[in-house]
């Protein structure tokens, strides 16, 4: 039979609370640091963290309605990477307009995606098997198609721009990167995705239980697929943010990447088991390992230190939702 | 009398290895309340799953309102009118009640990709005002009781303009309040026209009800009874019928007056309430009940694979605390689970591995090394002894037939030197010659002053094989009967006694 005894719901347990408690956290991190070193409380820092969220956090939106779904994507890092070098390809070698390229690009991450989600669902490969498979082919064909070699966007400075440039600065004065308006208007689409529409819908349904939403009638190999062709999205829109960042594309870049995304996701409250999560813990979440790993560099903490104490959080986060939910 | 919704007629279908329905005919009409009955494995919810569109027939045909129809998945059955609620709940439990109910047509809004949670909402509530439930469209179904849970499903069927309604066991989880509930919105229903398919082992309840009942045996449909007609007494014997084979019981000679085992008061939830029984030196003491009577339940806590909220276990007079298997081994009690492939062997190993697999530490030098010597004697003598059927000792357990993995399972367990011995269904998928060896072997242990729990569904081998019989029903002991004097529908009885409804005297009609 199905859980559940008493009716109460209690408040406590909910969803609700377990964002604002990573709410809380990233707040008690903010003031901490802020605290211990003037550095980090400048204007120019607090744009630090945001720009380097903003890729990360792209990515993480894309691995929300995957883990969501009770299903896990590792091949976003490639795949962003493989994104940024067809971008790449697509402007620089083959000379076509910028937002073609860009268009190109989003476009390869979703075909990723889409073979991702078609191997997972029809093929009925484990999304663990099938993604990491997508994660070294993602990351080979990088290679080959780049030949080894970063391609640079010196030729269309307006690329870079499209990211680096500031069009709150040029409004207001506030030299925020457009990196991170993008991040922002990138949750803002995910959270309507995923609360208002039947992709959401589903997402949430497979994720709670897929045999009663296939006994329900709902074609759950479509939109299985959907949702990880809409990852593959997410992904191929990093990649483009990070080329622009970089103004060129890395192909070595990329794996590793899959794994900040997914603690995100966690720390955020998204459950690995599935049929609860928002974007709105994911973006929390993704802030939390930015302003963690701002701060401790700031107060001189080697990097190395730094992964090891977002290891840490991870686990700690997964552990006390753990406890939370216990009922 | 009212129009007929729904004929079968001649249905037929085969497992592999099983008949499980034989020329099946079965009729509901519009407006009753039919309760379909019998023992574990008769083919109730098999029949009515194809009716539900989850099992297609082999043979036979299915009419709805006179027109004939091939049912081939559940979508279409429910756009036929027919809608299936399982016993195992078929919702979303993270999303809301309202979601689950019209999961696959939401209704949208103006743009037709994004739902309209509102209109969706006002939907359900309508949907309750007209089944008089109360329930809050927006809540998380993980946040319902089960009875409520099973509303929100009853609720789904119905927003399908069901015309056929198929119950699974609907009461199992109920208390008696929320029983009384599900019958007040049943009989509205069958006042409105629906049809009712109510399966159920709850004999009482079905004079509450039903308006008919049909009782099955062995994939067989045997009687139809209009209720008014029917007593107690008559369904059981329906149920129970006579057995293939009429042989003489071939109990062993009487054991000891000697106590081994004896259990006090064991709880563990509502699984098991309030057990106590005991065993004697040279017993096999038969445990007989119905599927989720909890008598597999009862060998796991003796065998500690599951706790216990309280209650008391001696063994030879002193008291133990067993909290793992491996405590009981120790102990001397051996658990011989009812689905020997996942519980009892590890199939990708051979004979002599598997025999050892309780014991291993009596076959380790230094703690490390395996003494593949003593482990391949040791395993030579128990296929000897039992007369298992292998090429080899080396051969791998998975390519033995049913009844010679069993009998490797029971050399494991000799093997360990254990002197408690639980069966929990042994003849379970085991040809008829394979199943008289067991029962030799059984015999064997038995005089050879073993104590033996045989926990079994087919009532002929309890009645062939116990000393006495512990018969259990919904967690709780409803009778310890003795060998002599014993019939099979003495023990159906017992297994569905109640506890709410149990009378002083058992064999009278209702």
């Amino acid at each position: 039979m199905q859980n559940n005894t008493n009716a109460s719901k209690n408040l406590f347990q909910s969803d609700a609370m377990q964002q604002i408690m990573a709410f809380s956290a990233l707040i008690v991190l903010l003031i901490g640091f802020s605290v211990a070193s003037p550095y980090f409380r400048t204007f120019d820092n607090f744009v630090g963290i945001l720009l380097a969220t903003a890729v990360n956090g792209v990515l993480a939106l894309g691995a929300t309605f995957v883990i969501i779904n009770g299903g896990i994507d590792l091949s976003v890092g490639t795949v962003m990477t493989l994104s940024a070098v067809m971008t790449g390809v697509f402007i620089t070698e083959m000379g076509l307009p910028i937002p073609v390229g860009i268009i190109g690009g989003l476009l390869t991450g979703s075909l990723a995606g889409f073979i991702n989600g078609t191997l997972i669902s029809r093929m009925k490969i484990p999304p663990f098997i099938a993604t990491l498979g997508m994660l070294y082919i993602a990351k080979g064909l990088s290679l080959v198609i780049s030949d080894l070699r970063p391609i640079y966007f010196n030729d269309t400075p307006m690329f870079r721009q499209m990211a680096m440039g500031s069009i709150l600065g040029d409004i207001t004065g506030l030299n925020v990167p457009n990196a991170v308006l993008i991040l922002f208007a990138a949750a803002l689409f995910a959270h309507i995705i995923l609360t208002r529409t039947i992709l959401g819908r589903y997402t949430f349904a497979m994720g709670s239980n897929e045999e009663a939403t296939r006994l329900s009638g709902v074609n759950v190999a479509v939109w299985k697929t959907a949702v990880f062709t809409l990852a593959g999205f997410f992904s191929g829109l990093g990649g483009v943010l990070i080329a622009a960042r970089l103004n060129s594309a890395q192909p070595a870049l990329g794996a590793g990447y899959e794994l900040d995304a997914i603690a995100a996701v966690v720390i955020g409250g998204t459950s690995l088991s599935g049929g609860e999560g928002s974007i709105l813990g994911t973006i929390i979440g993704a802030f939390i390992i930015s302003t963690l790993t701002n701060g401790l560099r700031i107060l001189s903490v080697p990097q190395e230190w730094q992964i090891v104490v977002t290891g840490c959080i991870v686990i700690l986060a997964v552990y006390l939702d753990i406890l939370r939910r216990r009922r | 009398m009212s129009e007929v919704l729904v004929r079968m007629e001649g249905i037929d279908k085969r497992f592999p290895g099983v008949h499980a329905l034989d020329q099946c005919d079965f009729d509901l009409r519009a407006g009753e309340v039919h309760a379909l009955v019998g023992e574990n494995g008769a083919g109730k919810s098999t029949l009515m799953k194809i009716l539900g569109g989850i099992y297609s027939k082999d043979e036979g045909h299915v009419y709805l309102e006179g027109r004939e129809v091939e049912i081939v998945n559940v979508r279409q059955a429910q756009h036929l009118g027919i809608s299936m609620i399982h016993q195992e709940l078929n919702l979303m439990p993270h999303l809301t009640i309202a979601q689950n109910i019209y999961i696959g047509r939401e209704p949208r809004a103006r743009v037709s990709f994004m739902v309209d949670d509102k209109t969706t909402n006002e939907k359900a509530e309508k949907l309750f005002e007209l089944l008089s439930l109360d329930l809050d469209p927006d809540t998380k179904v993980a946040d319902l009781t089960v009875a409520k849970q099973q509303m929100v499903e009853i609720a789904k069927a119905l927003s399908f303009n069901s015309k056929i309604l198929i119950m699974d066991e609907p009461t199992a989880a109920l208390t008696d309040a929320e029983i009384e509930d599900l019958f007040r919105i049943i009989r509205e229903l069958r006042s409105n026209g629906v049809g009712i398919v109510h399966i159920s082992h709850r004999l009482e309840e079905l004079k509450l009800i039903a308006d008919r009942i049909t009782v099955m045996r062995d994939g067989r449909i045997i009687d139809t009874l209009l209720t008014e007609n029917a007593t107690r007494n008559k369904i059981i014997s329906l149920m129970v019928g006579r057995t293939i084979y009429e042989s003489e019981p071939e109990i062993p000679e009487n054991p000891s007056q000697e106590v081994v085992l004896e259990v006090r008061n064991l709880n563990r939830g509502k699984t098991l309430r309030d057990v106590s029984f005991d065993l004697k030196k040279g017993e096999i003491l038969g445990f007989a009940g119905l599927m989720g009577a909890g008598r597999t339940d009862v060998a796991r806590a003796i065998f500690g694979a599951d706790n216990l909220d309280s209650g008391e276990i001696y063994i030879k007079g002193q008291q133990v605390h067993i909290h793992k298997p491996k405590d009981a081994v120790v102990y001397g009690i051996g658990y011989l689970s009812e689905d020997r492939k996942r519980y009892g062997l590890t199939l990708g190993m051979d004979v002599k591995e598997n025999i050892a697999m309780a014991s291993m530490k009596n076959f380790l030098r230094w703690f490390t090394w395996v003494d593949f010597k003593k482990q391949s004697s040791v395993a030579k003598e128990m296929v000897g002894a039992l007369n298992i059927k292998t090429p080899s000792i080396d051969q791998k357990v998975n390519y033995l037939s049913g009844g010679n993995q069993q009998k490797v399972v029971i050399g494991k367990w000799l093997t360990a030197d254990t002197d408690i011995l639980i069966f929990d269904e042994p003849t379970r998928g085991i040809d008829v010659g394979a199943k008289s060896e067991i029962y030799k072997l059984l015999n064997d242990l038995a005089s050879a002053g073993k104590s033996v729990i045989m926990i079994s569904s087919e009532l002929p081998e309890i009645l062939r094989m116990s000393h006495r019989v512990v018969v259990m029903c919904e967690g709780r002991i409803t009778g310890i009967l003795d060998a002599n004097d014993l019939t099979q529908e003495k023990i159906m009885t017992y297994a569905t006694m109640r506890g709410s409804i149990v009378q002083e005297h058992v064999s009278t009609s209702i």
